[in-house]
């Protein structure tokens, strides 16, 4: 069993990125009035890539090259950490969550590193403002995390999702929770409405100036990355939701894994549909956005903290 | 008999100061609030090398008013533009393109890199802002989209731009010494890509400019499809322009739905004359291509269907709680400050100024057909793109209207035109961005000895640089955008 569910979470994991890409562009190429490309393109636009050599520019060092390689590396880390399924994680310790946070924390350094290395304003400014939103989520992320584990009182990823029977007060809770997870791949996938992947305006960028200089490979591999990225917080989003344990094993565990393959599309669809028919907001209020999901995190928490009689 | 937006007089018929008395005259004009159209200049006849005759074109309360300044060797000009600041971009013209001084001039920088200062795009004198947390960023003048180029060079404190300064004049031609050289029947397909995007205002400006010139009395009948082709090629151009904004702005609906319109209004002018953006469609005393009643109804039909669709998106776009929140307060010109520096055009009338010369000096089909005034008082990117809006409306019902009254056109007149000689004919027409002007003075022969060229956005871009004053840097793009100006048209 533990076998089909590592590949599981592996495929997902791996291939989920381009078929989620694929989803939202097909979305919005629906609300635009076009056909759109197919669902697999973006796997063909980073094959494209990799054939590619990458051209460099004079001013930049060693950690240019090794930059988006390295992200990619903490992104599947924190992937395997991350479940698709209530019960099952590759990886799975207890304080695991925190190294999830972190893990993707640390994958932004050398991201960040590797814009200011090529000395150019436009990508100090986007590793600027880099800096300013991982600071403004970190908080939100490790509110909800612990708040599902004060929930479940345990310490381990995949245990904290696995809810089981839920009452009106879990639902609550976990919507509360799945609202700031939702803000959080919004903004850590620079999608609309706190980025805009599409555009070509580098004064707006967040994510896509810090890349401007990378090119062939590397660029495909952060594309993928970023792809990957917003997987993995969707993958958590649907393990969140699903209420199926695969630790039943059985019926209930094909049954989970269907359901959290059909929740990662349907978040996909909501991504999609937040990109067609919101513009982008204003820079200054999307610490505004985030306020929202802190506020709604830490009201859950507190929920959970007096349910459960105090701090002990 | 001349249109009202021409202005026609022998040379020795304009009255002619020297300079201290063409400035008085110029600062009397500006104390009481006249609109300055253009002050230019033209080498004297007689000694080339000499300080320039300056012409300046004022609008008075009867019409078009033109004055000459003559000046002798070693005259000097005291600068009008620190009393009032919308001359600044007029005398730095004169003063690259002849080396007149003009002492006391805050900010006698470039304009376009001709003349004196040919050749000298590297040494740009740069606003300069110091302090240990100022950064500076510098755009273009390559630039990611699809687009002109031209530098942007902002003064930051932060994410708060504090000064942008542009550079232009990398799409520097020599435009009007071409125009000066270049045969009279050759001249409209020059005149039509002086800037590509306002190609029917350029060309009727020039037709009605030598039409003058050669005496050809105008014809209802082609004002009347004049009238048209620049109302078509403003609606195509705002719902570039909305769309762009839609699309800088992330709001998907807004940027396929006005592209798509687009496509019908400029597909349209196609199946018309030819040309999707009305080029060959008039040349001098001409009209190209037939208007009768199969063109009739295809522009009924086409508008209709246009209108009904631009209604829907209209009110999305209006009513999305996202886009206005982008949008207003971004990016402010108060009236005040726009009537100061001297903007003209659609930003002019979104910061409340109603300068509009189809209202000012209604000529032509505009005459017959009153297009009504849309002005917006706040000044900002949201009045920008709602003052488009509105004109695009108030565009399509009045091309409604005027296709159901459209005089006969007649007969072209004989194809040989020859000017009158020593005279100078000053054309001014309102195209989609702001007035367009055409002023050709002839020589004893006949022959065009100076043409001058003026595009709104000569004007209009120091608009956008007090524009973006204690924006983020991060609305540029969206305060570009909404003024939408020209690069061409500045550099010629």
């Amino acid at each position: 069993m533990n076998v089909a569910l590592l590949i599981f979470h592996l495929t997902v994991m791996l291939v989920a990125p381009i078929f989620m890409v694929g989803i939202i562009n097909r979305v919005k190429s629906i609300w635009a009035g076009r056909r759109g490309p197919r669902l697999v393109q973006s796997w063909y636009d980073i094959a494209r890539l990799l054939r590619k050599t990458p051209v460099y520019s004079q001013a930049t060092s060693w950690i240019f090259p090794y930059a988006p390689y390295f992200v990619l590396a903490t992104t599947i880390t924190a992937g395997l950490i991350a479940p698709v399924v209530p019960g099952f994680a590759i990886l799975a310790f207890p304080g695991d969550l925190i190294a999830f946070a972190y893990l993707l924390a640390f994958g932004r350094v050398p991201l960040m590193l590797s814009a200011l290395d090529t000395a150019s304003a436009f990508e100090g400014m986007g590793a600027s403002r880099e800096a300013t939103y991982s600071a403004l989520l970190e908080p939100v992320l490790l509110l909800s995390l612990g708040t599902l584990g004060c929930l479940n009182n345990v310490m381990s990823f995949q245990d904290i999702v696995s809810a089981g029977t839920r009452t009106e007060f879990d639902v609550t809770v976990l919507a509360a929770i799945v609202f700031a997870l939702f803000v959080l791949l919004v903004i850590e996938s620079s999608r609309v409405p706190a980025d805009d992947p599409t555009t070509h305006l580098e004064l707006t960028m967040v994510h896509e100036v810090m890349v401007l200089d990378h090119s062939g490979p590397e660029l495909g591999v952060i594309q993928y990355t970023a792809a990957m990225k917003m997987t993995v917080f969707a993958m958590v989003i649907a393990a969140v939701v699903n209420p199926f344990s695969v630790a039943e094993g059985g019926v209930i565990a094909m049954l989970s894994m269907a359901t959290s393959l059909v929740l990662l599309g349907v978040v996909a669809i909501v991504v999609g549909l937040l990109e067609s028919l919101t513009a982008r907001l204003r820079f200054r209020a999307l610490p505004l956005f985030i306020l929202a999901a802190f506020i709604a995190v830490v009201i859950a928490l507190v929920a959970v903290v007096a349910r459960q009689g105090g701090l002990r | 008999m001349v249109p009202r937006t021409v202005l026609l007089r022998a040379n020795d018929e304009i009255e002619t100061l020297n300079y201290s008395g063409f400035r008085d005259r110029l600062a009397s004009h500006l104390a009481d609030g006249r609109r300055v159209l253009s002050c230019f200049g033209t080498p004297q006849t007689e000694a080339p090398t000499g300080p320039p005759v300056l012409h300046a074109i004022v609008l008075g309360l009867t019409g078009l008013e033109q004055f000459c300044g003559r000046g002798t060797p070693g005259d000097e000009f005291p600068s009008l533009s620190a009393l009032y600041p919308q001359m600044h971009c007029f005398e730095r013209e004169i003063h690259e393109q002849f080396g007149l001084s003009f002492p006391g001039h805050p900010w006698l920088k470039p304009i376009r890199y001709e003349g004196r200062n040919l050749g000298r795009m590297d040494d740009y004198p740069f606003y300069q802002l110091a302090g240990k947390e100022v950064h500076e960023v510098g755009v273009g003048p390559i630039h990611a989209g699809v687009i002109e180029p031209g530098h942007f060079r902002f003064m930051c404190y932060g994410e708060t731009v504090h000064h942008l300064e542009i550079q232009l004049g990398y799409q520097h031609r020599g435009v009007e010494t071409l125009l000066t050289k270049t045969p009279p029947r050759k001249l409209p397909p020059l005149v039509e890509s002086i800037a590509g995007d306002t190609a029917v205002p350029n060309v009727v400006a020039f037709c009605r400019a030598w039409e003058s010139l050669c005496g050809v009395p105008t014809r209802p009948g082609v004002e009347a499809v004049r009238g048209i082709a620049i109302e078509l090629e403003r609606i195509a151009m705002h719902l570039v322009g909305v769309g762009g904004l839609a699309t800088d702005v992330a709001f998907l609906p807004g940027s396929s739905t006005y592209g798509r319109l687009r496509t019908a209004i400029i597909n349209l002018s196609m199946r018309l004359c030819g040309s999707r953006f009305g080029r060959s469609w008039f040349r001098p005393g001409e009209l190209r291509y037939p208007f009768g009643p199969k063109e009739k109804d295809d522009v009924r039909a086409t508008l209709q269907l246009v209108r009904r669709d631009l209604a829907l998106i209209n009110d999305l776009f209006g009513k999305s709680q996202s886009v206005r929140h982008r949008l207003e307060t971004t990016g402010t010109v108060p009236t005040a400050l726009a009537r100061d520096i001297g903007m003209v055009g659609m930003a002019a009338r979104a910061s409340g100024l109603t300068c509009d010369l189809r209202n000012e000096l209604p000529a032509g089909v505009y005459q017959q057909h009153a297009m009504p005034l849309v002005t917006e008082p706040a000044g900002d990117c949201q009045a920008r793109a709602v003052v488009r809006l509105r004109e695009m409306d108030e565009s399509l019902s009045w091309l409604l209207r005027v296709i159901e009254d459209l005089p006969d056109v007649g007969a072209d007149p004989p194809a040989l035109l020859k000017p009158r000689a020593n005279s100078t004919a000053v054309s001014f027409e309102e195209g989609w961005r702001g007035e367009v002007m055409h002023a050709i003075r002839t020589d004893a022969q006949g022959q065009i000895a100076h043409y001058k060229v003026q595009d709104p956005s000569l004007r209009n871009w120091f608009g956008l640089a007090q524009a973006v004053r204690d924006n983020a840097i991060y609305d540029f793009p969206i305060c570009n955008k909404s003024f939408d100006l020209s690069y061409c048209g500045n550099d010629l």
